[in-house]
């Protein structure tokens, strides 16, 4: 079977003011595949998914979404793609439980004005079992550990029911349980054909964890199957080289 | 003595109308100024008003009256200029939010005591009252005063009611609301908006110096007592709305007591008390919680040593 695919992003570039963040990136993303994005702090990692996100607009490139048998723009399909951010960049003294939280997850499908109903509070309690966070449903925010509360955006995302997961950093930081729980869940995704897109940071268990490898180091170096990509020659490359890209062309 | 002065105070149309006024406003900033401190935006709240009061004096000396609309629009204007430089200022050139915002409050709040004073001095019997915007003098509403706040008000909270499930969505993780396919820029707009035109309601009654406080303070108190925005929001009203017509009854029992302050250390009270004494949150409630566990903790260890020595 010929591998489909969920993201193909071509020549693109971004910067913020006059400094390049990203350089000529090209890179497709394979449909029910779980890729992880790997290189140094800086690379330009979360960056490419912003500008997957249309948070940040690039100088130059495109960015093609495949939700269908066509590609798309991304305003088309914004309901087809999850995001899951770092947990850290939200406050979690905010007044709310989890079930609210993971409730938040339906909200793009009931768009403008309507309120969850018992259909979406279902939903989210069952991402939650998923998340293995049933008791917890009623729990104040924040009283949960950090694998918590990575868990309970995983299930916020999985409440989207959504063709393409992208996640930042979701194994920064959390207790093993989780980081299983996680993984686990993702898996399954990829299974019922998801796509599911991960910035990590943890080379050790890239190889246990992944099938696609996307090396960044504000380039795209080298990507394709773990299998035969993730080298220590691509490792090596993809950390060691100290490069001012465009600079020169920025000025 | 002091019941009959009250019954009195309580019959009074005036006093009827500026405690409508105040409690409505208090009720109203309560609400609004949750949304204010849980999207970390007090200061800005503080810089708005601040900056507001050149504003009051230049639309006073263009329409030569102190019909509140015109006052109030040039409140507005100075006041979206002074925020719109402090964004900036903190994003452009090297000075930090923080050196940004206190500077150009202070400026603007300066230029405003300077125009303010200079109206003062002239030899038009109109302006007698009109510094009462730096402390607030409720007893200078007017029953048409009050109408605007109420209809105002109205709309508000209409608007959080309709974008209740937006509005939470955007003060807890804004960056996740993008992804689901709401206009970030549209809510932004709407919430900053509210939040603006709060801020200017609460000019005349409380003050450009103390308004923020009316905005935070209710928040912070009801936060103590629940973990539910549902309930966090409703209570802060109550509390801002208490606040408001306590602070105005000091204000109208004693002699030329302003109301901003009354109104504010009113609240405070309430701030205080519930910082110590709310369950769970509350400062003394912790302390006991922390004694408990090491207690506990102690008798562990004891077990542990009896059974060792067995």
């Amino acid at each position: 079977m010929e591998e489909q695919k969920a993201i193909k992003i071509h020549q693109l570039t971004v910067a913020y003011d006059a400094k390049p963040v990203l350089w000529n990136a090209s890179v497709t993303f394979k449909k029910g595949k779980l890729t992880a994005i790997v290189g140094p702090n800086g690379a330009g990692k979360s960056t490419l998914l912003k500008t997957i996100l249309d948070f940040i607009k690039p100088v130059t490139g495109q960015i093609e979404y495949f939700v269908g048998k066509q590609s798309s723009e991304y305003k088309e399909i914004k309901n087809h793609i999850a995001y899951v951010p770092q947990n850290s960049t939200v406050d979690w003294d905010f007044p709310a439980t989890v079930l609210d939280v993971v409730l938040m997850g339906r909200y793009g499908h009931l768009g403008w004005f309507k309120r969850p109903r018992k259909k979406d509070k279902d939903i989210a309690k069952e991402m939650l079992a998923k998340v293995g966070m049933t008791t917890f449903f009623n729990r104040q925010i924040s009283q949960l550990s950090g694998g918590q509360r990575q868990r309970v955006f995983l299930a916020r995302a999985l409440a989207q029911e959504a063709d393409i997961y992208i996640l930042d950093e979701p194994l920064a930081g959390v207790d093993m349980k989780t980081e299983r729980i996680i993984m686990d869940l993702l898996k399954e995704l990829t299974k019922e054909n998801k796509t599911v897109i991960v910035v990590h940071h943890d080379l050790q268990t890239v190889e246990a964890y992944f099938d696609e490898v996307v090396f960044i180091n504000q380039e795209v170096l080298n990507n394709g199957p773990v299998s035969s990509t993730f080298t220590k020659g691509n490792i090596d490359e993809t950390y060691r080289q100290d490069r001012n890209l465009g600079e020169e062309e920025g000025e | 003595m002091m019941w009959n002065q009250m019954t009195l105070l309580f019959n009074d149309y005036t006093f009827q109308i500026v405690a409508l006024g105040t409690g409505f406003l208090g009720f109203l900033s309560g609400v609004i100024g949750t949304y204010a401190t849980l999207k970390k935006e007090s200061l800005l709240g503080d810089a708005l008003s601040h900056s507001a009061l050149p504003g009051i004096g230049i639309g006073f000396l263009i329409i030569q009256s102190k019909e509140l609309v015109g006052l109030l629009i040039g409140a507005t204007i100075s006041g979206l200029v002074a925020t719109a430089i402090i964004q900036l200022m903190s994003k452009k050139s090297s000075v930090k939010f923080d050196s940004a915002l206190s500077l150009v409050l202070s400026s603007f709040f300066g230029l405003g005591l300077v125009i303010m004073t200079h109206i003062q001095g002239r030899p038009n019997a109109q302006q007698a009252g009109l510094d009462s915007f730096i402390f607030g003098q409720a007893s200078a509403m007017l029953v048409r005063d009050v109408r605007l706040i109420a209809i105002i008000g109205m709309i508000i909270l209409l608007i959080v009611i309709v974008f209740w499930k937006e509005f939470k969505l955007f003060s807890f993780d804004p960056d996740f609301g993008r992804t689901l396919g709401f206009s970030g820029k549209f809510i932004e707009f709407i919430m900053s908006t509210v939040i603006v035109l709060t801020i200017i309601l609460g000019l005349e009654s409380v003050g450009v110096i103390l308004v923020s406080a009316l905005l935070i303070g209710p928040s912070v108190a009801a936060r103590q007592w629940s973990n539910k925005l549902g309930i966090v929001l409703p209570l802060a009203g109550a509390i801002g709305f208490i606040s408001g017509i306590l602070g105005t009854i000091i204000s109208s029992v004693g002699n030329r007591i302003p109301t901003g302050p009354s109104i504010v250390v009113v609240l405070s009270i309430f701030v205080i008390g519930s910082l110590f004494f709310s369950p769970e949150r509350g400062i003394i409630a912790k302390r006991s919680t922390y004694k408990k566990q090491r207690k506990y903790f102690r008798k562990q260890i004891e077990l542990l040593e009896e059974e060792h020595e067995k």
